[in-house]
This record gives structure tokens, C-alpha cells and sequence, in this order.
């Protein structure tokens, strides 16, 4: 699957986050250390490590969803699209517009399919009936979802399965055209097939978005990202190609985790 | 070996009666067994004294406003005279009074008790939710007599000098709602108790709003945060629909309170038995008039006129505290299977 | 005014009215407060203690009704108690099985709620017009109904608190039901229900409504429960309602007597409940 990328200096990369020297602390606490790394654009790039080596914790200052909790910090500099995410003067609404996030649990909100999908939208559109049936169309399309509810739009998001209820999120998420999607494990609470079916998603929209993907199984980040970050206990210990990092990785470190020397 | 496998069984509660004293052997097991019995017996009964205590209110109401049933049938409700001396009495201004006491009440009430929950929520710090939480709670410890007296020589008047002009020079002369405003600032009547009770009711339906917005999934809020809304907007479209059961439930809880509330509104509804479409003129609900005139009720009917007026007034607040039960039983069964 | 300031604005605005109505809420408190201690700290002297409720236009004190309250409400309190505990250790411990208990946990919360008033009408109707007069006893019985409910309530929910490790750990010692309850389980919810039953008092210390037709009220002291007793919401009541300038400063002073009782209740109740939780 990533054939294509195993020369990456052939093509040029353009770096869409830039991590400069991010340490992250909950409260006294020091949950990531010094952490300098470069996310290219359009392409998958998936964090792994053991729990609580601080890959969701990283994934999260992208969109500076630790804001919400008066405890947490961050300090350093993120880079998106050249400016600095992490300074006061970064409006946070603005930025999750732009940045998206799917959860770990599907959270359908408390109303229809279509305004679901609708509701990010309407925050920032003022699109006409029409244009905004097209969008939901569209996003629902995306996310490999329109065949299945097309003709229940009205019903409840809660009403459909936990995969449905999943890929619904992804297209509420689409639907804004963000320019980058964060997936924190996006597929650990659904079954095999429906985990498949969203990693299929994944491969699709990469065309478009730039995705980071934080996922505790190894495999599925082999199978999906095109780049691969390792992180142990808050540090970022080796950041790669992905075939490169599973197959020959540079650090010992990273060895032993994935040849499951320790989990 | 069987003695530890019967002393097991006697708490496992499964065995029928009969067979468990044919199957003790021990003589000392025998006599737990028949404590345990009792036990149980007992505190039943005492629980069972519960529902004996629900059924013998209402029949005693019943029973007690049977002379008045009699005498004044259906119309009872629909008549608004009441006089003592002949004999006529009419339940349709306590009633009207109750009703749109208790309406004020949950139209000042609610609002109010959104914006605390949603302060205690998402605004406050968080080492001030506690004791604001605990002020509010206050409100509800305050006794209603408190309240009453409060009402009427500190608030009426107050109420009569500063506000009621007001009212009744803007709002007043407003066609079509400006009837509603029409009367002397006297300080005491039916707005003045409505607020009164808005006053009493807020720490109930604002409690149960905060409890039920706290339980929201942290991930749900996210997610909306995660599409840049605002804290309101997350408020509005996300948590308030999620927990719209619940705050069902709180605001049927506030007006049964608001219903039954005697003491409060006694003293500054004017114990007027007269029928006004204004809102600021004296008139009276259930529960006063049963205060004010009950010790003085001369004669069978009176009384049982009374006792009718108790049974209707039990009767409302019965099935609006019963709806509000089931409401926030159906969330936290909800709540049980989501998590 | 573009649509994203428009959001803002709203969001702001919104937030600020939430601010407003905290502070609405804490206004009216702090007011209610304010008043009843600025006219009933005047009253409070020892004469209050000492005299009994006077005619209008001669000096007196609340002696007669605060006996009355602490008598009535104390006897309301020792019967309705163990009522309480009893059908609350019912509801928690056997009320898996069957409809009693889901029902009656049912009832008892609408009843905690319901107007007093109607528990006065209630003993009246069933109890004052059979022995023909009002008494202190038919007081008792009116604050022990509204007792009950309070205890009813807290006890089954302290006790449903108990882990049910603690009831197998006795179980398994061999010890029979009734044992396993009333040394072990209620014995580890104590706090919580002494805590509830000092919420049931303070709840009863401000009730008039179910005292109005049931003790009625007493110008005099006796301690006869048999007749009508003298007490403080009643006589607050009679007194704020009449024109006489110095009943009104007994009322007041009266009225801050009872809020200050309230809140000293409710305030030990929460220090003790926390102070002696057990934590498992």
C-alpha cells in the first residue's frame, strides 16, 4: 500500500503541522517532553505507542482540545500552515473549524442524521436548503454512509449501529472541509468489519485531508499510514516512514515495541 | 457438611417456606431462620404503612367532601362564589388562583434555573461550584413561613412603590396583555405570590438541572467543541437536548412544589375569593384559603367544602409529582443502559 | 456583522445573563437573610426564653411555643423515626423481588414532595374530629407523617450505598439475615442515616401548614399532649398576621429563631455526613 512513498525525497512534501519543542503538562505532571516533529500533508500519518506514552495527549494539542480543562498546558510551538496554533492569539473556534477531530466512542448528537451533519456546518455557512441537502449528500458519500441512510435522513443519530454511528461523526466532521482530521483510535470500539470499513475511509480521504491517527494496534497503523510516529512514556522516539519504521526501525526502542517484546 | 450448606441456603432467599423448616435439622438454625422471618415481616409491614398512608388520604378527602359533592356536583369547579353565610361555595378562584400562581412561578422560575444550572455547569470556577451550590440549596432550607413574612412586609411594599407603577404604566398599556397589569399598587396578589413561589421553586428545578447536565458525556461536549461551537451552542444544541428528559423531570418537581406551597402565598396573595383578569390585584389559591379559613370553617358544608377544595389540590400535585417521577426514572434508566 | 461575530456576540451575551441569574438567585438570599436578621436580632434577648406569648399591647416572650415546637417536634420525631428506618431497611435490603418496594419507593418520593397541608387536613379529618378536639398529639402525628417520608428516603439510599462485599463478607461468616442487617449493614450506613433523620428535623422545625388545624395553638403552657399546644410557626403565623406592632417583633424574632435552628441543622448535617462517611 505504500509502495510509492518509499523514496520520499522524490517528492515534495509539504509540512502542514509543525511540532517545535511541545511539553504538555496535566497539572504537575510532565506528559510530553520536548517533542519536535513534522507532519506532511496529505498523507496518514498514524502515532503509536503503549497506553499512556502521551499519543492521544499530542494529538489533542492540535486542535487545542485541552483548553476546555483548566489544568492542562502547553508549551512550546505548533505550526499549522506556518502560524502558530498555540499562541493567544489563535481563536480556538477558528481553529477546530479547520482542524477536525473524531472520538475514540461514536458521539452522534441528539437530533437527526441531517442536522448531525448540518450543525458544523451552519456554524460557519449560510448555505440555502438546497446547497445544504448537497453538502450532507456529499460528507454521507465520503464517509461511505449515503446508501445506508439515505432514505432515514430524519431519524435520530442514535438510532443507527455503533459503525454507522462512527462513519456518521466522520462525515459531521467532513462536512466542514477541515483541512486536517484528527482520528483518536477511531475504530477500537467497533467490530472487525466495521473497522475495516472505516480504514478503507481512511485510505480514501487522505486524497483530500491531511490525517494524523493515533491507534494502539500496530497492525492496522502498517495498514493504513503512510508515516509513523513512536512515542514511549512522553517522547518521541522515532518518526518515520511507516514500512521503514515497522520493517527495518532505527531504534531499538521502537524494536522491541513492535516485535511485542513489551506492550 | 449439610449444616454449612443449609446455613447458605437460609440467606440465599430462594427456598420456599414450607420446605425450608422440614429441611433444618439444627434446632439453633431453626430459630434464625424463623428471626429472619420476622424480620422481614416487619419491616414489610412498616413499608406497607406507606402505601395505607397514600390510601387513607385520599379516603378520608373523599370521604370528608362527600357532604360537598353532594351539594355542589360538577359545578363546584366552575362556580367562582363563596360565601359562608348562604351557603354557596365555588372552588374556581383557589383553583385559578393556584394555576396561575404556580404559571409565574415556572415562567420566572425556569429561566432562571437554566442560566444557574448552566453557571454551575460550565462558567463557574471550579472551587466556587461547592459553596454556590450550597447557597442555592439554601434557598430551598429556608422555611415558608420565612418566606411569607419576608413577602409581605419587606418585598410587598417594595414591590408596591417601586415596581407595580412600572408595570402598570408600560406593560399596562399594552393592548391585549395590559389586562393583565390593571389595578392598585397594593403590593400584595396573585404577581406577588407568583413571584414569591419563583423565588422558592428555583433551588429544586436548578438542583436537578445541574445534576443531569454533569452526567453528559465529556466526549459528547467535546465532539461539539471539536466542530468550533461555542460554549453555548454546545449548551443549547447538544446538552440541553441530551438531558431534556431530565429537565423535564426537574421542572414537574418545581411545580408540584410550587402547587402545594401554603404558608408563602398565604400571606401575600389578599385571601380575596374574587375572580380578575389582572395578575395584581389580591385572590387566593388552595392552600391559603385552607389556611386562612379552615380553624374558622362554621358548619358541615364549609367544611366539607374545604376538605374538597384539600382533595383537589392533593389530587393536581399528586399526578404532576407522579409525571415528574417518571421522568427522571426514564433517564436514569437511560443512563443505566448507556453506560 | 458577519455570521462567526454573530456567534460570538450570542455566546457572550448568553453566558453574561447565566452570571446574572447567579446572581439573581444569591440576591433574593441574601435579602431574605439580611432582613430576618436586621428585624429579629432586636427580639432575641433572654426575655424571649423566658416569657410566655403575651396579649397584644403587654410585653412578652415565645417561651410557651418554643416548648411547644421542641416537644412536638421531638415526639413527631421519635415516632416517625423508627417507622422510617424500618420501611427504608425493607426497601434497600429485600425489595429486589416483587412490587411492593418499586412501588412504595415510588409513592414515598411524591409523598416527600406533596403539600404539607394535606397531611394537617389528613390527621384532622381522621383523627381531631374523632376525639372531637385539637391536640398536641394530633400535632405529633402531622410532623411524624412528614418525618417519615425524609427517613424513609435517606435510609434506603445510605443503605443501598453499603457494597454488597460487606453483606457476603457476613453472609459467609455464617450469620442470618436479620443479623447481617442490623450489626453489619445499617451499622455502616449510621452516618448517612442519622444525617437523614437531622434533615427530617430541620425540615419539621419550619412546617406551619400541618400543625394549623392539627395542635391549632395555645395562649398558655401545659404540658398536657391532649389538648392544644402553643408552638412557633402557628404562632408566628398569628402573630405577623395581626396588626399589633410589638406580635410583629415576636414574629420576627421567632422567625429568625427557627431559620437560625434550620440552618444550624442543615449545616451539621453536611459537616457530620462528611466527616463520618466510611470510605470503602
Amino acid at each position: 500500500m505504500n509502495a510509492a512513498v518509499l523514496q520520499p525525497t522524490e517528492q515534495v512534501l509539504v509540512q502542514k503541522i509543525q511540532v517545535k519543542n511541545l511539553n504538555f503538562y496535566y497539572g504537575g505532571f510532565h506528559a510530553l517532553k520536548d517533542i519536535n516533529l513534522e507532519i506532511p500533508e496529505r498523507k496518514v500519518t498514524a502515532f503509536i505507542g503503549p497506553s499512556g506514552c502521551g499519543k492521544s495527549t499530542l494529538l489533542r494539542t492540535f486542535n487545542r482540545m485541552y483548553a476546555l480543562y483548566p489544568k492542562q498546558e502547553a508549551r512550546g510551538e505548533i505550526f499549522i500552515d506556518g502560524e502558530d496554533i498555540l499562541s493567544p492569539r489563535q481563536d480556538l473556534n477558528t481553529l477546530r473549524a479547520k482542524v477536525g477531530m473524531v472520538f475514540q466512542k461514536p458521539t452522534p448528537f441528539p437530533m437527526s442524521i441531517y442536522d448531525n451533519i448540518a450543525f458544523g456546518v451552519r456554524l460557519y455557512e449560510s448555505l440555502s436548503t438546497r446547497e445544504m441537502d448537497e453538502r450532507v449528500e456529499w460528507a454521507l458519500r465520503k464517509a461511505a454512509l449515503w446508501e445506508e441512510v439515505k432514505d432515514k435522513l430524519k431519524q435520530n443519530g442514535t438510532s443507527l449501529s455503533g459503525g454507522q454511528q462512527q462513519r456518521l461523526c466522520i462525515a459531521r466532521g467532513i462536512a466542514v472541509k477541515p483541512d486536517v482530521l484528527l482520528l483518536d483510535e477511531p475504530a477500537s470500539a467497533l467490530d472487525p468489519i466495521s473497522t475495516g470499513r472505516i480504514e478503507e475511509l481512511v485510505h480514501e480521504l487522505k486524497n483530500d485531508y491531511t490525517i494524523v491517527i493515533v491507534t494502539h494496534n500496530m497492525q492496522q497503523a502498517a495498514r493504513v499510514s503512510d508515516y509513523t510516529a513512536y512515542m514511549y512514556l512522553g517522547e518521541m522516539v522515532e518518526f518515520g516512514v511507516t514500512d521503514e519504521v515497522f520493517i527495518k526501525p532505527k531504534k531499538k526502542e521502537t524494536e522491541d515495541y513492535i516485535t511485542g517484546r513489551f506492550g | 457438611m449439610s449444616a454449612v450448606v443449609t446455613k447458605v441456603q437460609g440467606f440465599a432467599q430462594a427456598a420456599p417456606a414450607a420446605l425450608m423448616s422440614r429441611t433444618i435439622p439444627d434446632a439453633g438454625l431453626r430459630k434464625h431462620y424463623r428471626l429472619d422471618q420476622l424480620f422481614r415481616h416487619v419491616t414489610r409491614f412498616f413499608a406497607f404503612l406507606v402505601l395505607l398512608l397514600l390510601a387513607g388520604i385520599l379516603l378520608s378527602l373523599v370521604i370528608g367532601s362527600l357532604p360537598s359533592i353532594r351539594a355542589f356536583g360538577f359545578g363546584f369547579f366552575l362556580t367562582s362564589e363563596w360565601n359562608p353565610v348562604t351557603e354557596q361555595f365555588g372552588a374556581l378562584v383557589p383553583i385559578v388562583g393556584t394555576l396561575v400562581t404556580s404559571a409565574i412561578a415556572l415562567l420566572i422560575g425556569i429561566p432562571v434555573s437554566f442560566g444557574i444550572a448552566l453557571f454551575l455547569t460550565e462558567l463557574s470556577p471550579i472551587w466556587l461550584r461547592r459553596p454556590l451550590g450550597t447557597a442555592i440549596e439554601l434557598l430551598a432550607a429556608i422555611p415558608s413561613i420565612i418566606y411569607g413574612m419576608w413577602g409581605l412586609f419587606v418585598f410587598a411594599p417594595v414591590f408596591a412603590t417601586y415596581v407595580q407603577p412600572v408595570l402598570s404604566s408600560t406593560l399596562g398599556a399594552v393592548p391585549l396583555v395590559g389586562v393583565l397589569f390593571q389595578g392598585p399598587p397594593m403590593g400584595i396578589g396573585v404577581l406577588t405570590a407568583g413571584i414569591l413561589l419563583a423565588i422558592m421553586v428555583i433551588p429544586f428545578i436548578a438542583s436537578v438541572m445541574r445534576d443531569v447536565f454533569e452526567i453528559v458525556p465529556a466526549v459528547l461536549k467535546e465532539s461539539a467543541y471539536a466542530l468550533g461551537s461555542t460554549t453555548w451552542e454546545v449548551v443549547w444544541n447538544v446538552v440541553l437536548p441530551y438531558t431534556k428528559v431530565g429537565v423535564m423531570g426537574g421542572v414537574m418537581l418545581g411545580l408540584g412544589r410550587a402547587l402545594g406551597e401554603t404558608m408563602a402565598v398565604t400571606f401575600v396573595i389578599g385571601n380575596a375569593h374574587r375572580l380578575s383578569a389582572s395578575i395584581m390585584v389580591p385572590g387566593n389559591s388552595i392552600a391559603s384559603a385552607l389556611a386562612n379559613e379552615f380553624t374558622e370553617a362554621v358548619g358541615d358544608l364549609y367544611l366539607s367544602a374545604l376538605i374538597e377544595l384539600g382533595l383537589v389540590l392533593f389530587f393536581i400535585t399528586f399526578v404532576v409529582l407522579a409525571l415528574s417521577k417518571l421522568l427522571l426514572l426514564r433517564l436514569a434508566r437511560r443512563e443505566g443502559r448507556m453506560t | 456583522m458577519n455570521l462567526y461575530t454573530r456567534r460570538l456576540l450570542i455566546n457572550r451575551f448568553n453566558l453574561a445573563v447565566s452570571l446574572l441569574t447567579m446572581l439573581f438567585g444569591l440576591f433574593w438570599l441574601g435579602w431574605i437573610l439580611f432582613t430576618l436578621f436586621k428585624a429579629g436580632f432586636g427580639g432575641l434577648s433572654a426575655r424571649l426564653f423566658l416569657e410566655m406569648t403575651p396579649p397584644p399591647g403587654s410585653d412578652g416572650g415565645l417561651l410557651n411555643a418554643i416548648a411547644g415546637s421542641l416537644l412536638m417536634g421531638a415526639a413527631g420525631t421519635i415516632l416517625g423515626t423508627p417507622i422510617g428506618i424500618l420501611a427504608g431497611i425493607y426497601l434497600a435490603e429485600f425489595g429486589n423481588r416483587g412490587w411492593l418496594a418499586p412501588v412504595t419507593l415510588f409513592i414515598n418520593d411524591i409523598l416527600l414532595s406533596a403539600p404539607s397541608i394535606v397531611i394537617g387536613l389528613f390527621i384532622y379529618a381522621v383523627y381531631v374530629i374523632t376525639v372531637g378536639h385539637f391536640s398536641a398529639w394530633a400535632g405529633t402525628m402531622a410532623l411524624a407523617l412528614i418525618v417519615i417520608p425524609v427517613v424513609i428516603r435517606t435510609t434506603e439510599n445510605m443503605l443501598r450505598l453499603v457494597p454488597d462485599s460487606l453483606r457476603e463478607a457476613a453472609a459467609a461468616l455464617g450469620a442470618p439475615q436479620w443479623k447481617v442487617i442490623t450489626f453489619v449493614t445499617v451499622r455502616a450506613a449510621k452516618a448517612g442515616i442519622i444525617t437523614g433523620i437531622l434533615l427530617a428535623v430541620a425540615r419539621i422545625s419550619g412546617e406551619t401548614a400541618p400543625l394549623l388545624f392539627t395542635a391549632l395553638n395555645n395562649q398558655f403552657w401545659t404540658p398536657n399532649m391532649n389538648s392544644p399546644m402553643a408552638n412557633l410557626p402557628v404562632v408566628i403565623f398569628q402573630f405577623a398576621m395581626s396588626p399589633y406592632e410589638d406580635w410583629h417583633k415576636l414574629a420576627w424574632a421567632g422567625a429568625l429563631l427557627i431559620t437560625l435552628c434550620v440552618l444550624a441543622l442543615n449545616i451539621l448535617a453536611r459537616v457530620f455526613f462528611q466527616n463520618r462517611t466510611a470510605t470503602y
